[in-house]
């Protein structure tokens, strides 16, 4: 580079000759030359600038463009994922105890139109009502002509039935993918599983939510990505659900009821075996809830869980019982129950006005007297008895695990008077649902702990406080089998199984009030089986049955209830796993006389 | 010296770029192999969801016990019952396995002396 000298040698000597200054020179030249230097300077820093502008607005650039492709393509999953289970969102089964399926998903299709994009809109109408009857075809017809855009036609298809659609050929017709919910075994369990229908709905897709019974209750939990499919296992046993609905519904029609119900109960760990309430429904195509009339009277009603009645004698045993643990009597303690027994103004009478005189406390269970219980009751007081049973849970709904469980609030007396004490001690007065009965049979059973039902499986006993002694548990057990050997239950023995029980014969209360009917009854056994190491809890409940092979129409527990419970307990308890106690004679003729 | 430096720097440069792209291949095509298991594992799944629907539906209790009522003569099926429980000590002991030889023949001549013939 050439630079320019500050004090070119003929510049100034020119000067000098003028008499100039020649330092005026060199400044000048300096001020050109630092003119150069800043103008340099500034162009290179632009040049920087522009730089640093070009890669600020690539860099910006780069990331609005992928800001863009992101918000305006599908969302889609990374194709590299650690963990590599995939999320299954479908709704989780329902299987019973022995891992068999109770509910699970089925993959089908729903059918929706675009009518704007139909070429013959009449002619699809009418090949529709063809394929499904139950489409009305002028509105169809009205639709798909009109101004709707967008119509669903029906939510479930059938392989075939798409099939036939598919073959309409019309392109306004269009399929959606659903899921939806399949119960294999038809009515079995209804009233348990209860239901599922579609919630919010998509074409691509639908929610399906739980509408009654277990599946609503655990609905969250079912729907739960977090469980990957994991099934939800309850204590319910398929084959001998399906056994006592066999039965209960032989044994319904036999005995001419018009409902029936059983539970089946594990008295140490409370499961819930098996629990039938008849009539019943299928949840596949759940039926609507009556909008007139009794709840109870339609299909959807569970009389187990719901259904609360006054069971009758079968409360007897809880007074018995109480008495024991007070130390007020022991069984064998005589007690006179021969009449009048008069408590606030009303007399207390027998079963037919029988009078059975003094009798044993054992013998006041065994023969069922109402008098005598009475008695027991009034000793007891009714402070005590209100104790006692709010702790065997008979004053607030079962917690199982189904949302109309909570519909199953036991009735009450308002003021609990001396007579209440007396009518409760023998089951008026306080209605309960046969699952309360059962839960409180279980107490007795188990050695005298509280176990509230289940219907999750469990893995062990699950007792919860002590409500009476193991002795006052262990001579009621004695006082329930004695019912069956020689007393109002004798059809309900059971060669080899030992069963307790006892009966329950109760008038049905009239619905707007008055009174009772005198030929209408629930009958009601509550059993316990095996009576020397008792493992389950049956509870047989029949609404209105009546026995007519005699001359006269028999409407007790020992002639309907009973006969049904103990047909039930031969089928169940070899299902169960329980080995029948044959009591073998010794064999004589082989005799070790002498060594 | 300097310019064999700058042809070993290219080299490894090229022999860098090479492994770099090798790798990203196999990366891409064990991608699409895990893409294609998960799709398989999909279909399976959804196919197991379907066989075993069918296989509660065909086994539902309603089903059997009417079959079994049908076929009652072939198969003589009766519900479960109490005095059908057995003891291991009802049961008899097997059997002792048979000979091989079922009908054996005198091959010894011992004592063949004195029988008479």
């Amino acid at each position: 580079m050439i630079r320019t000298p500050l004090r070119p040698l003929a510049r100034i000597l020119d000067a000098r000759r003028k008499g100039e200054n020649p330092d005026a020179i060199e400044r000048e030249n300096l001020r050109i030359r630092h003119e150069q230097m800043r103008d340099k300077a500034r162009s290179r820093a632009e040049g920087r600038l522009l730089v640093m502008a070009v890669m600020f607005f690539c860099a910006f650039g780069v990331i609005g463009a992928r800001m863009g492709t992101l918000a305006a393509s599908e969302a889609e999953e990374p194709r590299a994922q650690a963990t590599g289970a995939s999320i299954i969102a479908s709704r989780a089964d329902i299987v019973d105890r022995q891992g068999r399926i109770l509910a699970t998903n089925m993959e089908t299709f729903s059918l929706y139109a675009h009518p704007q994009q139909m070429i013959d809109p009449i002619k699809a109408a009418r090949e529709l009502v063809a394929i499904f009857p139950e489409l009305d075809e002028d509105r169809l017809r009205k639709d798909f002509t009109g101004k709707r855009k967008f119509m669903w036609v029906r939510k479930k298809l059938s392989p075939e039935q798409k099939q036939r659609v598919h073959d309409i050929g019309e392109p306004g017709l269009l399929f959606g993918p659903r899921e939806m919910r399949l119960y294999p075994n038809g009515a079995l369990a209804a009233h348990i599983l209860g239901g599922a229908s579609f919630g919010r709905e998509g074409v691509h897709s639908a929610e399906v939510i739980g509408t009654a019974g277990i599946e609503k209750f655990f609905d969250d939990a079912l729907r739960d990505p977090a469980r990957e499919g994991a099934p939800l296992e309850l204590s319910l046993d398929l084959t001998i659900q399906a056994a006592t609905e066999r039965v209960l519904q032989g044994g319904m029609s036999l005995m001419n009821a018009k409902g029936a119900a059983s539970v089946l109960m594990d008295v140490h760990t409370g499961e819930v075996i098996a629990i039938a309430s008849l009539p019943d429904f299928d949840p596949n195509d759940r039926p609507r809830p009556l909008t007139q009339g009794e709840a109870a009277d339609s299909p959807l009603f569970n009389r187990a869980v719901q259904g609360v009645y006054e069971l009758g004698s079968t409360f007897k045993v809880f007074a018995s019982a109480q008495a024991l643990e007070l130390g007020l009597v022991n069984p064998e303690t005589v007690i006179d129950t021969s009449g009048p027994l008069k408590v606030g103004g009303f007399r207390i009478g027998e079963f037919q006005n029988k009078n059975y005189g003094p009798l044993s406390v054992s013998d006041i269970i065994v023969k069922s007297s109402n008098r005598g219980t009475g008695r027991l009751a009034l000793a007891i007081g009714a402070q005590r008895q209100q104790e006692f049973l709010k702790g065997l849970g008979f004053f607030e709904p079962t917690p199982l695990e189904i949302v109309e469980a909570k519909g199953g609030q036991p009735l009450l007396p308002q003021r609990w008077t001396d007579l209440s004490s007396v009518t409760i001690s023998y089951g008026h007065g306080l209605s309960s649902s046969p699952l309360h009965l059962a839960a409180g049979y279980a107490a007795i059973a188990n050695g005298g702990y509280r176990v509230e039902p289940t219907l999750l499986r469990q893995n062990g006993p699950r007792l919860g406080s002590r409500l009476m002694s193991e002795r006052t548990a262990r001579q009621s057990l004695d006082m329930l089998r004695k019912v069956v050997t020689e007393g109002t239950a004798s059809f309900g023995e059971v060669p080899g199984y030992s069963v307790g029980g006892k009966t329950g014969t109760a008038d049905k209360p009239k619905a707007r009030g008055g009174g009772y009917y005198d030929d209408k009854v629930i009958n009601t056994f509550a059993s316990v089986f095996p009576t020397h190491d008792p493992k389950y809890v049956l509870i047989v409940t029949l609404d209105e049955p009546v026995e007519t092979s005699g001359t006269k129409p028999r409407r007790t527990a020992g002639w309907t209830a009973v006969p049904v419970a103990a047909e039930m307990i031969r089928r169940v308890a070899p299902l169960l796993g329980l080995r029948p106690e044959v009591e073998t004679r010794h064999l004589t003729g082989i005799i070790n006389t002498s060594n | 010296m300097r310019s064999l430096l700058y042809v070993l720097t290219f080299m490894t440069v090229i022999g860098a770029a090479f492994w770099a792209y090798h790798e990203n291949y196999k990366t891409q095509a064990a991608l699409g192999e895990a893409q294609a298991v998960r799709a398989d594992l999909r279909d399976a799944r959804a196919r197991l969801a379907v066989l075993k629907a069918e296989w509660a539906y065909l086994n539902r209790p309603d089903r059997l016990r009417d079959l079994a009522e049908v076929n009652f003569e072939r198969l003589g099926l009766m519900p479960f019952e109490p005095d059908q429980f057995g003891r291991v000590d009802q049961i008899a002991y097997p059997q002792p396995p048979e000979l091989p030889i079922t009908d054996p023949v005198e091959v010894s001549s011992a004592g063949a002396g004195e029988q008479e013939p």
